[in-house]
């Protein structure tokens, strides 16, 4: 299994000529979860919009680099092809485009000329990964995301991260709009995924309740553009139980987000 | 208006073809009072495009062909809108206007299923081709160019489906100017009788890149009382074709009449599609789509035209624009007094490819009755960035994304073509057109 490592160092990242990430340093190995938490405007998105290469989003200062290759330099193809995959926060819908053949070309632009899956494997695959999120059979045939509730599109951005299976994925706010049942199906797809796969990730979340069935490895705080706290699983307990105000305290923030100062 | 058209036709030629094709004496008068209109009638004025400097009279009036002994024997071109694996039953094939290829399932044949090309039909089915020719739907004094087209008429095909008779397999129709000089005046008449069914396809094929030459046609479909027909059409004429066509329908009483037209032309053209809703209850859903290139010039019309009570026309308008090309698309619902508790959706939607092509859609309602419903909507842009984000990030190459993109953008008119084979092949043009 190949072994991927995700560096990320003193990265600063500007949108309309704003900086919202002011220093973020992490490192993200196959195997490793990472939870990235933090209240909202805090910059969580802009982090995983960041490292995908989404064009809005400007990088001004610092490195991500992927088993030593320069991702900033990469299209965001590259960067895809590379290993890296980004369950976003709000997918596009596509009208005309069924998800199984966005899918499939999807697969392909991975493997050589030649050498495309077969429609047998890939029919076999999706069922089953159809099956492990409890999705209906015709999802796959319906266009892209459109007129997919929040829950649908979630677990879509799901299914796509089990066919693709990248070295690296960043999950942005997987569980928001999902209810308990649909949270535990995503997460359990998720945990057979890092089984299988050897998974890394950086799991996005502003809430600790996804942390119950996605057990990370690391927990960061970010706060004002910058990742204030780290630590082990029990950081994250502590969040729920107390919320973010002693951090706030502790390091004498008022204001969390990027906004105003 | 001046116009460049100079008509190098005259009455005892017309006289001269008109006998060559055994043609009975009505259709002698017709096509001499479209000559005498032709000299003085101007040209039809779709919104938005002048016509006058454009040559609708080009090529040669009559094309030798050859018989097609087999289909196999087809070039390549042709053979793509046919699936070889599975000859169609019913198939005819127009080589140059001449009929070169025709069969028909005997079954149909005994159910009284009349699918043969406009001279035989003429023959054969005098009656029933004089009762539908140019009466109704298309008339011969409308402008210039129905008047031009009944009198070079030079090949067609006539469609007929008795009372209560459903075809399942769909009738396909391929118009194929071989000889790159041909001009095609081309007639269809497809007619569903009483509560009937068909599906009928048609192409039209040519290669004339260089050699001018005029497409002028002319489809008349009508679908009388609880009839259903879908008519399916892939026209992709060659940059030296100057083409008019004209695709009409008339619904009757609780009809439906569905199109899925792919304008596929690389030449300058102007396309008209007009459901006239006569009956209560009758439906239609227009679909066209278009891949315009190059400084190709075009202008779509497609229009419901409504009757009858409850009628309802959904009209869906669809063209990619690449290069410096220059397209119009006007979409029409036109409710007449009395039509009440009518709907009239349209929706026309534009992607621009290039910065130099030029888009233009227009929605246009007309409505004169107050119990209805209508809407519609009309959007000219460039390809939403975030969709091409969405899909490089699974690793699609901008390229690739673009192209999936484009396909969903036309796949509404793709997937109402009722024959794999040139759902297929229609994919391939747009892919053609747009790499």
């Amino acid at each position: 299994m190949a072994e991927y490592t995700l560096e990320i160092k003193d990265l600063h990242v500007s949108v309309e000529g704003k900086e919202i990430l002011k220093g973020i340093d992490l490192t993200v190995k196959s195997g490793e979860f990472h939870a990235v938490m933090g209240p909202n405007g805090t910059g969580k998105s802009t982090l995983a919009q960041a490292i995908m290469g989404h064009p809005k989003y400007e990088i001004t200062k610092g490195s991500v680099t992927l088993n030593g290759e320069d991702v900033l330099e990469m299209e965001v193809d590259e960067r895809a092809r590379a290993g890296l995959f980004l369950a976003m926060q709000y997918p596009s819908e596509v009208t005309g485009v069924t998800t199984s053949e966005f899918l499939r070309t999807a697969i392909n632009a991975r493997r050589e000329e030649g050498d495309e899956i077969s429609l047998m494997t890939f029919i076999k695959e999706m069922d089953k990964a159809l099956d492990q999120l409890e999705m209906d059979k015709n999802m796959a045939q319906r266009y892209l995301n459109e007129g997919f509730s929040g829950g649908e599109k979630k677990r879509n951005e799901i299914l796509q991260l089990m066919l693709l299976k990248p070295g690296i994925a960043i999950l942005d706010e997987i569980d928001s709009g999902l209810d308990i049942d649909a949270l535990r199906i995503v997460a359990d797809a998720v945990n057979k995924v890092r089984e299988e796969t050897n998974l890394g990730a950086i799991i996005i979340t502003h809430y600790q309740r996804l942390l119950n069935y996605i057990k990370p490895d690391f927990v960061h705080v970010i706060m004002q553009g910058r990742i204030v706290k780290s630590g082990g699983p029990e950081l994250a307990e502590r969040l729920e139980k107390e919320g973010y105000e002693w951090i706030k305290e502790e390091l004498g923030i008022e204001d969390v987000t990027v906004g105003q100062n | 208006m001046t116009t460049v058209m100079n008509i190098p036709y005259e009455e005892q030629y017309i006289e001269q073809f008109s006998k060559s094709k055994n043609e009975p004496a009505w259709m002698i008068s017709l096509r001499k009072e479209g000559l005498e209109l032709a000299g003085s009638l101007p040209l039809p004025q779709p919104e938005k495009t002048k016509l006058d400097r454009w040559n609708f009279i080009e090529g040669n009036h009559t094309a030798e062909a050859e018989v097609i002994d087999d289909i196999k024997e087809l070039p390549e071109a042709l053979k793509a809108f046919i699936d070889l694996d599975n000859v169609p039953e019913n198939l005819i094939i127009l080589r140059n206007q001449m009929p070169a290829y025709q069969s028909l399932n005997d079954e149909l044949k005994k159910q009284g299923v009349i699918f043969t090309d406009i001279f035989t039909a003429l023959k054969e089915h005098e009656d029933l081709v004089k009762k539908y020719y140019m009466t109704e739907a298309v008339k011969v004094n409308e402008h210039k160019l129905t008047a031009l087209h009944a009198a070079l008429m030079n090949g067609g095909v006539f469609v007929y489906v008795p009372e209560n008779v459903q075809i399942e397999e769909p009738l396909q129709a391929i118009f194929w100017q071989e000889d790159e000089s041909a001009a095609m005046y081309n007639h269809v008449i497809v007619v569903a009788d009483k509560n009937s069914s068909v599906k009928y396809v048609e192409n039209y094929v040519s290669h004339n890149k260089d050699v001018k030459a005029t497409a002028n046609i002319v489809s008349e479909v009508f679908a009388h009382d609880d009839a259903n027909v879908s008519y399916g059409a892939v026209d992709h004429f060659a940059e030296g074709m100057v083409t008019y066509v004209t695709r009409r329908g008339i619904v009757y009483n609780n009809a439906v009449l569905n199109w899925a037209i792919g304008q596929m032309n690389d030449g300058n053209t102007v396309a008209e599609n007009i459901t006239v809703l006569e009956g209560n209850g009758a439906v239609s859903f227009p679909r066209t789509v278009t891949v315009g290139k190059a400084k190709q010039l075009q202008n779509f019309t497609t229009k419901t035209h409504h009757y009858g009570h409850n009628t309802d026309g959904q009209i869906i308008q669809r063209g990619v624009l690449l290069g410096e090309t220059n397209a119009v698309f006007n979409a029409i619902g036109k409710i007449e007094d009395g039509s009440i508790g009518t709907n009239a959706e349209q929706e026309s939607r534009v992607l621009m490819l290039s910065k130099d092509a030029r888009g233009d859609a227009n929605p246009i309602l007309l409505i004169d009755e107050n119990d209805v419903t209508a809407g519609h909507a009309a959007s000219v842009g460039r390809i939403d960035e975030s969709q091409v984000y969405y899909l490089q990030s699974r690793g699609l190459t901008r390229k690739q994304a673009e192209r999936l993109i484009i396909h969903g953008f036309l796949a509404p008119v793709v997937e109402e073509l009722p024959i794999e084979a040139i759902r297929k092949q229609m994919t391939e043009l747009i892919e053609g057109k747009i790499s």
